[in-house]
C-alpha cells in the first residue's frame, strides 16, 4: 500500500514540472477558481462577517440624509438631504466641538511626538543593561492600564480633596486647584497623561528601528571621531526617518478620531466647554439623549469619517511627493 | 578596514570616552532614571494608599509605603459582588471574543496570502475598505439592535471584532513563513488546501497567533465602550464597566462602604477616596500579573507589524 502511494506520488512528481504553473495565464480562470475552491471556503466566513459587521453599517450611513424614525426603518424614513449637516454646521456648539477636537489632537500629536524617540535613543545607548531593561519594562507598563484605571488614578491623585498633588501645593502655600473640573487644565491633563501612558509603548517601534541600523555606519563614524551626539543626529535620526514619517501619517489621519473612552471618562459638567469632542458629542445627542436623534449623530459621524480619510490620503500624497516615504 | 584594526580602535576608545560622550552617558542615565521614576511613582503611591488608613491619607502621611497598614478597604472591595462577577464576565468576553477574532483573522489571512487565488486583489480591497470607512457609532448600534444581540453577552463577544490591520500582519506572516515549496509538495501528495491550512499553516503560524491572541485579549479586557453601548444589565458588565461605576460616581455603592464607618476625622467622602485606591489596585492587578509574560510577545508583535511596513 505504502509502495503504491509512493510510486504514485513519484509519478505525480515527475509529471509536475510539465504541468502549467498556477500563475501562468494559459490555465483558464475557471480552472484556477476551481482549484482554489477550498480557499474560498475558508474565506467565506470572514467575508460574510465583514459584510455584516462592516458593510451593513456603511449602508446605515444613509440615515444621515434622512429623518430617521425607528418605526419606518432606514428605507421608509423621509429623505431630507443635507439638512442634518446644515444643522450641525450652523449649531452654536459646532465650532467649539471642532476646535476642541482638532486642538486636543494636534496638541497631543505634537507634544507626544518627541518623547518616544528620545526614550528609544536613551535606551539604545544605555550601556548598563539592568537599567536599560528595567526602564523599558517600567515605561511600557502603563500602556496596559485601561482608560478607566488611568483616569481613575489621575482623578485620585489630582483630587481637590486629599489628592497628593494638592497636598503638595498646599504645603508650599498654593490654594488647592480642582484640576479635573478646570476647563483650562483639561487639555494638559489629557495630553500629558497620554504621554505618561504611551511613551514606553511608542518607543518600542523606534527601538526596533534603531536596532535595524547597520552597525558599520556607527563603526565608521566612531573611527572618524564622531561623538554620540553627532551619531544620533547624523545617523540614527536620518535612518529612522521612514518610521517617523509613517507614524506621523497615521497620526494625522486620525486627527478627528480622538479615542472616545478616555475623554468621555474625563468629562464632567465643569469642563465641557473644552472637553466636548466629536465622538462624545455624537454619543450625547444620539444614544445618551432622552430624545435620541440618530440621524443627526450619524451625519456628524460620517463627516468625521470623511475628513479622516481625506486627511490620510492628503498627507500620504504630500509625504510621497516630498520624501518618497508614504504609506501606500 | 580589517576587523582586527577596528577592534583595536574600539578598544582604544572605550576606556576613556571623549568629554562629550561622557556627558552624554551622564545625561542619558539621569534621563532614564527620571523616566522610570515618573512612571513608577504614581502607581506605587496608589498601592501604598490602598493599604493605608483613611486618616493617614487625609493627613498626607503616606509617601510610598503604607502607613497604619490595613486591609479594610480590600475587604470592602472584594465583598462587593459586582467586582467578582465583572471579573468573571471580563474573563469570558476576553477569552471567547479573542477566540472568535483570531479564528476570523486566520480564516481571512491564509487565503489572502496565496498568490494563486483568483480574485485576491478584489478581496484585499474588500477588507481594506474597512480600514478607512466605518458606519460610525450609531449605524453600528442599529446593527447590533437589528441582529437581536443587544443586551446579550454575544454583543460583547462577536460584534466588530475584525481588524484588517491585524489581518495584514498575519497574512504577511503566512507569506513569509510558508515557503511555496511546502505547499507544492503537499499538493503533489494529494493534500488539499483545507487540510494544509489546518495541519501545516496554523501550526507554523503559532508565534503570530500568540501575538494576536494577546493583542485581542488586552484590547477586550481594557475596553468598556461596547459594554456601555450594548448592555444595560449590571450582571453582564465586564470589569471595566463595574470599575467605572465605582470610580466615577460621587456616591459609592452602599453595599461596599457599609463596612467602613465614618469616624470623627474622616467623612464618608474620605472613605470613598480611600476605597478607590483599593479599587484601582484590584482593577489593575490582573493585567499587572500578566504583564511580565505579555510584554515580550507584545514587543515581538509590534516588530512583526513594523517589519511589514
Amino acid at each position: 500500500m505504502a509502495a503504491i502511494s509512493q510510486s504514485l506520488s513519484k509519478r505525480k512528481a515527475r509529471r509536475a514540472p510539465q504541468k502549467p504553473s498556477k500563475l501562468q495565464p494559459s490555465s483558464s480562470l475557471w480552472v484556477r477558481v476551481k482549484k482554489a475552491k477550498y480557499l474560498y471556503l475558508l474565506l467565506l466566513i470572514p467575508v460574510v462577517y465583514v459584510f455584516i459587521f462592516n458593510y451593513v453599517p456603511m449602508y446605515g450611513v444613509i440615515m444621515a440624509f434622512k429623518r430617521f424614525t425607528p418605526s419606518l426603518g432606514i428605507m421608509g424614513s423621509e429623505w431630507i438631504g443635507l439638512y442634518n449637516f446644515q444643522r450641525f454646521f450652523s449649531s452654536p456648539q459646532c465650532l467649539n466641538i471642532l476646535w476642541n477636537t482638532i486642538r486636543i489632537s494636534l496638541y497631543s500629536m505634537i507634544a507626544s511626538f518627541p518623547f518616544p524617540i528620545i526614550l528609544a535613543l536613551g535606551i539604545n545607548y544605555c550601556r548598563w543593561s539592568p537599567l536599560k531593561r528595567s526602564v523599558q519594562s517600567i515605561t511600557f507598563m502603563p500602556y496596559f492600564l485601561s482608560a478607566v484605571l488611568l483616569v481613575g488614578l489621575m482623578s485620585q491623585l489630582l483630587s481637590v480633596r486629599n489628592g497628593v498633588v494638592n497636598h503638595f501645593l498646599s504645603a508650599i502655600g498654593v490654594t488647592p486647584i480642582d484640576f479635573m473640573g478646570n476647563p483650562r487644565a483639561f487639555d494638559h491633563i489629557y495630553v500629558w497623561s497620554g504621554i505618561w501612558q504611551g511613551t514606553g509603548y511608542s518607543a518600542i517601534i523606534y527601538i526596533s528601528a534603531l536596532a535595524g541600523i547597520d552597525p558599520t555606519y556607527h563603526e565608521a563614524a566612531m573611527i572618524d571621531g564622531a561623538s554620540i551626539w553627532q551619531r544620533i543626529w547624523r545617523i540614527d535620526l536620518v535612518l529612522i526617518r521612514p518610521t517617523i514619517v509613517l507614524l506621523l501619517i497615521l497620526g494625522v489621519g486620525s486627527i478627528l478620531n480622538i479615542g472616545f473612552e478616555k475623554i468621555y471618562l474625563m468629562q464632567n459638567s465643569l469642563n465641557m466647554s473644552t472637553s466636548s469632542v466629536i465622538s462624545t458629542y455624537v454619543y450625547s445627542v444620539s444614544l445618551k439623549a432622552s430624545r435620541p436623534d440618530y440621524s443627526f449623530g450619524t451625519a456628524i459621524g460620517l463627516f468625521q469619517n470623511l475628513v479622516g480619510v481625506t486627511l490620510t490620503l492628503l498627507i500620504n500624497g504630500i509625504s510621497n511627493k516630498i520624501s518618497g516615504e508614504g504609506l501606500f | 578596514m580589517s576587523t582586527a584594526t577596528l577592534k583595536s580602535v574600539k578598544k582604544k576608545n572605550a576606556p576613556k570616552p571623549s568629554g562629550s560622550d561622557l556627558s552624554f552617558h551622564i545625561i542619558n542615565t539621569v534621563m532614564l532614571v527620571f523616566a522610570g521614576l515618573i512612571v513608577l511613582l504614581p502607581m506605587l503611591y496608589a498601592v501604598a494608599c490602598s493599604f493605608s488608613s483613611t486618616e493617614a491619607i487625609i493627613q498626607n502621611r503616606v509617601i510610598l509605603w503604607p502607613v497604619e497598614f490595613t486591609l479594610e478597604s480590600y475587604k470592602a472591595v472584594l465583598d462587593y459582588s459586582l467586582i467578582v462577577s465583572g471579573f468573571l464576565n471580563s474573563l469570558l468576553y476576553a477569552s471567547a471574543g479573542t477566540l472568535f477574532a483570531v479564528c476570523l483573522l486566520l480564516l481571512g489571512a491564509y487565503p489572502m496570502s496565496r498568490p494563486d487565488m483568483p480574485g485576491r486583489k478584489f478581496f484585499l480591497v474588500f477588507f481594506m475598505v474597512t480600514m478607512f470607512f466605518n458606519g460610525g457609532m450609531i449605524p453600528n448600534y442599529m446593527l447590533v439592535n437589528d441582529l437581536g444581540i443587544m443586551n446579550t453577552r454575544w454583543s460583547l463577544i462577536i460584534a466588530f471584532s475584525f481588524s484588517c490591520y491585524n489581518m495584514v500582519i498575519v497574512k504577511s506572516y503566512f507569506s513569509s513563513s510558508l515557503p511555496q515549496g511546502i505547499l507544492d509538495a503537499a499538493h503533489i501528495d494529494g493534500c488539499n488546501d483545507l487540510r494544509f491550512f489546518f495541519t501545516m499553516a496554523i501550526p507554523l503560524a503559532k508565534p503570530v497567533i500568540a501575538v494576536m491572541v494577546l493583542f485581542n485579549m488586552v484590547g477586550i479586557w481594557n475596553s468598556y465602550m461596547n459594554a456601555m453601548l450594548y448592555t444595560s444589565d449590571p450582571a453582564m458588565y465586564p470589569l471595566q464597566m463595574v470599575l467605572r461605576d465605582i470610580l466615577f460616581v460621587a456616591q459609592m455603592p452602599p453595599e461596599m462602604s457599609a463596612s467602613l464607618d465614618p469616624s470623627k476625622t474622616a467623612s464618608l467622602t474620605d472613605i470613598y477616596q480611600q476605597l478607590r485606591y483599593a479599587v484601582l489596585v484590584v482593577g489593575a492587578l490582573p493585567m499587572m500579573v500578566a504583564y511580565p509574560f505579555v510584554q515580550k510577545f507584545f514587543i515581538k508583535g509590534m516588530m512583526i507589524g513594523s517589519l511589514k511596513e
